[in-house]
Formats: C-alpha cells, sequence, structure tokens
C-alpha cells in the first residue's frame, strides 16, 4: 500500500515541481521589464554602472588637491601579482619632523585581477574603484598609471 | 475564379477543373502534385525560418535577454542571415565514414518530416491528402526519421554519434508508445482515424473538453512524449551538447547540418499540429452549442488563421517546456516512460473507452 501512495505522491509532487519552474521562466516571458541585457554601444551615454562594480582603481582627491595615503605600502605588499608600485619620498614638515609621503603611486592596470585586496587592506581609505571600463588603447605603456595627481598633498588628519 | 477563405475546397476543386480542361488528365494530376509538392516546399523553408527565429526570441525573453536585435527591425532578418551562411558552409567530407549512409541520412530525415506535412489539414478544404486511415499514416511515417538519425550517428565514425543515435534509438521506441496510445485514445473517442472527420466532429466542442479527464491526461502525455520524439528539450539527450558535442549531428556541416536543424524544427510544427488536430478542433474556429451570436463572431476569423494561432500556442508551449526544464538523465529517461507514462496511459485509455461506451462524451 504505501508503495502505491508513494508512486502517486512522486507524481504530484514531481508534476508541482515542475509547475513551479514554469511558472518563473512564465514570469519572466511576460515581464519584458525584467530584461537585462543592455544595448552597449548604443546606450553608452546612459550606461550607468553598479556601485560595486570593480572597473580600476583609483586614489580620490578632494577639492584641495589632497589624498588620503600615507605610502605606506600595504596596498604593494597585499597585490598578488605586483601591480601597485609605491615609491616614497622622505619630506621634513614645517616643524622640522621627518615625514614618509609618496612620490608616486603607480599603478599596472594591464596586469590588475581588480581582486580588490588593495582597496579592502588600505587603512586610510586612500583607494576606491572608479565604474569606468573602457580600457582599450593602442599602447601598453598607457596601462601604467600613477594614480596621486601632480602636486597632491597628504590630508590633514591622515596618518 | 472562386476564391473563399472559409472554405478553400472550391478553390482547389477550381484549380483541378481548369487544369483538365486544358490537358489530358494524366498531365493535370502531374501538374497538381508539382504544385503541392512546390508548394509545401516553400511552406517547409519559410516555417523553418520563422521558428528558428521564434525559437531564438522565446528563448530569449524567457531567461531575460533580448535575442536577436541587431539586423533588421527585433532582428527578424537574423535568420535569413543565418540560413546564408550555413549554405555557404564548406561541406567537410569525413574520411572513413560510410558515404552512402552519410549522405542518405539527413534526406531521410527529410523526407519523413515532408511526407508527415501532406496528412496534415491546415483549412477546410486545404488537405493535401485525406486518407482515412490519416492518424495511423502520420505515426507510421513520422517515426521513420529515427532510421536517418541513426545512420547518421552510425556512418560518422564517431564515437560521440553512435551514443547520440543509440540515444535517439532508444528514446524514440520507448517515446512512440505514448505518443502512438495517447493518440490511440482520442481515436476512440472521435471513432475515426481520418483526420478531416476528427475535426469535423468537434464542431461543437474540441475534445480537449469534451473528453472530460482522460482528454485532459492523454494531452499532456501527449504533449511530453511528442517533445521526446521530436529530440527537444528536456529530453534532447540525442544532440546533448554539453556531453556529446553534437550528438548525431556532430560531423555534419553545411546544408547537411542545416537538414538537420531544419527538420527538427518542422517536426516541432507538425506535432504541434497534430496535437492541434487532435485535441483542440484542428481549423474549426471555437463554438459553444446554443450561443449563435457568439459562433457567428468566432466563425469571421478564417480557419487558416484559427490553425495557426493554435499551433503557435502549443509551439509556444514546447518551447516553454525546453527552455524552463533541464535535460534527463538516459536512465531518467526511460524510467519517466515505462514506469510512468506507459501505465497511466493504458489506464486512460481504458478510462476513455469507459466514458465513451457510457456515452458520457458528446
Amino acid at each position: 500500500m504505501s508503495s502505491v501512495t508513494q508512486y502517486f505522491k512522486e507524481i504530484f509532487s514531481g508534476v508541482w515541481s515542475l509547475l513551479k519552474g514554469m511558472a518563473l521562466t512564465g514570469r519572466y516571458f511576460f515581464s519584458p521589464g525584467e530584461i537585462v541585457t543592455q544595448k552597449y554601444p548604443d546606450n553608452r551615454k546612459t550606461l550607468k554602472m553598479y556601485d560595486r562594480f570593480k572597473g580600476e582603481v583609483i586614489m580620490p582627491h578632494n577639492y584641495k588637491n589632497e589624498h588620503k595615503c600615507t605610502g605606506c605600502g600595504i596596498c604593494e605588499l597585499n597585490c598578488p601579482n605586483g601591480t601597485i608600485e609605491v615609491i616614497p619620498l622622505q619630506i621634513v614638515t614645517e616643524d622640522g619632523k621627518k615625514q614618509r609621503v609618496i612620490d608616486k603611486h603607480i599603478y599596472h592596470l594591464g596586469m590588475c585581477t581588480f581582486c580588490g585586496l588593495c582597496v579592502k587592506v588600505c587603512p586610510s581609505q586612500a583607494l576606491a574603484f572608479s565604474q569606468k571600463f573602457e580600457h582599450a588603447v593602442f599602447d601598453r605603456s598607457k596601462l601604467t598609471k600613477v594614480l596621486n595627481q601632480p602636486g597632491s598633498k597628504l590630508m590633514k588628519g591622515v596618518e | 475564379m472562386e476564391f473563399n477563405i472559409y472554405d478553400l475546397s472550391s478553390f482547389t476543386a477550381w484549380i483541378d477543373r481548369s487544369l483538365n480542361n486544358a490537358m489530358s488528365p494524366g498531365w493535370a494530376t502531374a501538374i497538381e502534385l508539382l504544385i503541392i509538392g512546390l508548394v509545401f516546399l516553400m511552406v517547409y523553408a519559410l516555417a523553418g525560418l520563422f521558428l528558428i527565429y521564434a525559437e531564438r526570441k522565446v528563448c530569449a525573453f524567457m531567461q531575460n535577454r533580448l535575442g536577436p536585435n541587431r539586423l533588421g527591425p527585433y532582428g527578424i532578418f537574423q535568420t535569413i542571415a543565418d540560413m546564408f551562411k550555413l549554405l555557404f558552409n564548406e561541406i567537410i567530407p569525413i574520411r572513413n565514414s560510410d558515404k552512402i549512409l552519410f549522405n542518405l541520412a539527413p534526406y531521410i530525415v527529410i523526407v519523413a518530416s515532408f511526407l508527415t506535412m501532406g496528412a496534415i489539414p491546415f483549412a477546410k478544404g486545404l488537405h493535401a491528402i485525406d486518407l482515412n486511415i490519416g492518424i495511423f499514416y502520420i505515426i507510421a511515417i513520422s517515426s521513420m526519421s529515427v532510421v536517418g538519425v541513426l545512420l547518421a550517428g552510425w556512418s560518422s565514425n564517431n564515437k560521440y554519434s553512435l551514443i547520440g543515435a543509440m540515444r535517439s534509438g532508444a528514446q524514440i521506441v520507448s517515446y512512440e508508445l505514448s505518443v502512438g496510445l495517447s493518440v490511440i485514445t482520442l481515436v476512440v473517442l472521435a471513432g475515426t482515424m481520418q483526420l478531416s472527420e476528427i475535426v469535423e466532429a468537434q464542431r461543437w466542442g474540441w475534445f480537449l473538453f469534451t473528453g472530460h479527464i482522460p482528454a485532459f491526461i492523454a494531452f499532456i502525455i501527449f504533449l511530453v512524449a511528442s517533445t521526446a520524439e521530436i529530440n527537444r528539450g528536456p529530453f534532447d539527450l540525442a544532440e546533448a551538447e554539453s556531453e556529446l558535442t553534437a550528438g548525431f549531428h556532430t560531423e555534419y556541416s553545411g546544408i547537411k547540418f542545416a537538414f538537420f536543424f531544419l527538420a527538427e524544427f518542422i517536426n516541432m510544427f507538425i506535432v504541434s499540429s497534430i496535437a492541434v488536430t487532435i485535441f483542440l478542433g484542428g481549423w474549426m474556429p471555437f463554438h459553444v452549442y446554443g450561443w449563435d451570436g457568439f459562433n457567428k463572431v468566432m466563425d469571421f476569423f478564417p480557419p487558416v488563421l484559427w490553425y495557426l494561432g493554435k499551433t503557435a500556442v502549443i509551439i509556444w508551449v514546447i518551447m516553454w517546456l525546453k527552455w524552463t526544464f533541464p535535460r534527463l538523465r538516459i536512465d531518467q529517461l526511460l524510467k519517466l516512460e515505462w514506469k510512468y507514462l506507459l501505465p497511466i496511459n493504458l489506464v486512460n485509455l481504458l478510462m476513455m473507452a469507459f466514458v465513451v461506451l457510457m456515452g458520457w462524451h458528446w
């Protein structure tokens, strides 16, 4: 007896689960608003990437051309494939103290795997991801970028 | 010229008469055969192109994509471009293949689907050959395509092709039973095998509605089993791209591959046509007994439109099945047929015989 009920139970539960799947695809079919395809080159002007999209590593600067990078080199240590090179510089501040700042924060976009470790480990949130994704260039040397802008300084209060 | 979209038999009779007046009966018959052949070839090519486009669009919408949208408005010329690409592809001869069988296989597949089309009633009077054993003929001929698939797999000299062909053989031998039995259930209800009479018997209610529960169960089983019979997903393990590259047509290229491809889509069309003819009244408009005004409005649409509309719905359902379910394994496939569909089908046949015996159908 139990095997007979089992048999019919299997049939009905199977049909029920199939119908659930069909309900989902049927709903997708009749709701064109859910289409995720982007007609990319056509909507280039209006295309907006998501906040979490990892385009390329940048160093945000404020309006006074100041960044938060202290030149500690943790990002360089954490980068799995040597994408980042931090070239530090010793300067003497007004009150006579020696301070380590960055001369150049070099980023090799051509080697980057966009793992995001550098952004994650930075103790002063100096690095971020931009949403630019059109990286194709004709010359490979253009993929090597200096992230700190010329003449920029360390933001006050960041140690 | 007598052309009446609601009853095309006078139009075909007019062609027959004028041909017989102009020449001897032998020549007239020959020319009629030629006309019918050309019309079917055109329908075949156009329906194939349209179905491939429809499949890609339906698939895309079910997966929240856009589908072809570059060539022409909504990408409607995409399949035409694909067809030209396939026509210009090189036909690669396979070393150590069985040349005769290798070249014969696509034609068997395509001829099988072509022969089936002749027996389908497209509209009142638009029916190439109205056999009194029409359903029997369709079942017999449509199972011929498995011969082509087996030949293709065997002659390709490729292990994947052979595995695909063997799977296809096991599958069609099993599911042919279910298709046949579910159709027989409806033959019991209709009391005839002649397709034109089956359609005529559904004037006051399609069999899906007048046949009570047995007809409904038979309809579901027919849909499942015929999807398996035409080698479409979720029963496409004869092709199984992920396991067997392309199954039985791995070694085919160019126009020969196009034949297999086209035959698959036309078989879908044929299966939908049969489902429409025996379950949904074929070209018969939707009538309710006693509602004369309503019936008049329904009669206003020509039978061809009714036929095409119903067929499109069934085709859409078959595509819906394909793009929802994952592919079955071969043991699951055989289990589904022999442990579930076949016993249910046999009980269903008995139930239908009982319904007919008691006169509950109408």
